[in-house]
């Protein structure tokens, strides 16, 4: 039984049905909302809604945030925080189907777990920083503008893959 | 004729309400594929699992095929399709900086919830970093506005850039997009690792 449950938390969807289904999934925001799916956009929704009750003089001052006020004068009522919310709900359904709801940090038995929250908090920051600049990240930017041939789309996907690529053989140990 | 919204078929409260149950769709494919586990997604930089690749590019070549064929059949209007400007230095730089993020952290914004929504802590952890960025990009704002402003080039279609109909060019990164697939299968071979 224990291994049974184990092997089945290790069944993953065929990657090319995976890929099917989210390209359906992307056209449906596409049919319905005329814009694709997103992702670090919610982070960004949420930074601007605590600024907002925290420090509302701070707001108009800085630029970006006013610019993001401008267009979206209550933060959180917003797409892409409904749509991040429901990844939340939709990963946890698919998680406890196939008995992978388990708190853990998942690393490299090369890497201790500290050493592998400090490499994703890290990642998390530059992902973070980067997402900003690039105007969405691989979600928004890079699956989304590609599927509607968006130039800037095709650019972004081969700059975050390709750095990745690049710096690959440097972060080896983590992984490998 | 979609897009709904921006046809005025269905209400701005609606289309939250679809937004919250096309995100449980992602996050439920995410997950199911995969995509929870920081393991299997950087597969992808080392040969071992290249599922990133076959979902991400199956993925894109699945809604530009469609979304064609439903402007072709008229029921979707591409004009009003909001397609991500293009400003190339910032696109680069910041794409850059992903892809850094990528690596070391193992995960990119989506995946982090779908493996947070599990109950990875590395991904809730990385979700930590990713508000610490934004924060950071932010207030620093007044730093790095030239560079996010610069070399805006319009929101051109890669098709508009190269010459060709939007078919043609589709149908070009589908060809590609297969050839990836072969040297993705091919890879899975040649670096296999047991567990991870």
């Amino acid at each position: 039984m224990e291994k049974e449950l184990k092997d089945r938390s290790r069944r993953y969807l065929n990657p090319y049905l995976g890929g099917v289904l989210l390209g359906l999934v992307l056209i449906a925001a596409n049919y319905i909302a005329g814009r694709g799916l997103g992702a670090s956009g919610a982070v960004k929704s949420v930074v601007v809604a605590a600024n907002k009750v925290i420090a509302p003089a701070h707001l108009e001052k800085n630029a970006f945030y006013a610019e993001s006020i401008k267009q979206h004068p209550n933060p959180l009522k917003n797409w892409l925080v409904f749509e991040m919310t429901g990844v939340l709900v939709g990963g946890f359904l698919s998680g406890s189907l196939w008995g992978r709801l388990k708190l853990k940090v998942e690393h490299s038995p090369k890497i201790t777990s500290r050493k592998r929250l400090i490499m994703a908090g890290t990642g998390g920051v530059l992902f973070g920083f980067g997402s900003q600049l690039g105007r969405g990240c691989t979600s928004g930017s890079a699956l989304s503008g590609m599927a509607v041939l968006s130039l800037g789309g095709f650019i972004t996907m081969a700059a975050i893959f390709g750095t990745a690529f690049a710096l690959a053989y440097f972060f080896r140990k983590n992984w490998i | 004729m979609g897009p709904l919204v921006v046809n005025g078929i269905i209400s701005e409260n609606t289309n939250l309400l679809l937004a919250f149950i096309i995100g449980i769709g992602f996050g439920f494919v995410l997950e199911s594929s995969g995509f929870s586990s920081s393991r299997k997604l950087a597969g992808v930089f080392y040969g071992y699992d290249m599922v990133v690749l076959k979902v991400f590019f199956t993925a894109a070549i699945t809604a530009m095929l469609g979304m064609l064929f439903l402007s072709l059949f008229g029921w979707l209007d591409l004009d009003l399709v909001y397609v991500n400007p293009t400003y190339l230095s910032s696109a680069i730089i910041g794409g850059v900086v992903m892809g850094a993020g990528f690596i070391i952290g193992g995960f990119c914004p989506g995946t982090s919830f779908a493996g947070a929504s599990i109950g990875k802590i590395d991904a809730m952890v990385f979700i930590g970093g990713l508000f610490i960025g934004v924060i950071i990009f932010s207030e620093g704002y007044p730093l790095w506005d030239n560079l996010y402003m610069a070399a805006f080039k319009g929101s051109p279609k890669l098709s508009e850039s190269l010459g060709l109909s939007d078919g043609l060019a589709a149908l070009g990164i589908i060809l590609a997009a297969i050839g990836m697939f072969y040297v993705a299968e091919w890879a899975e071979k040649k670096f296999p690792r047991e567990e991870y």
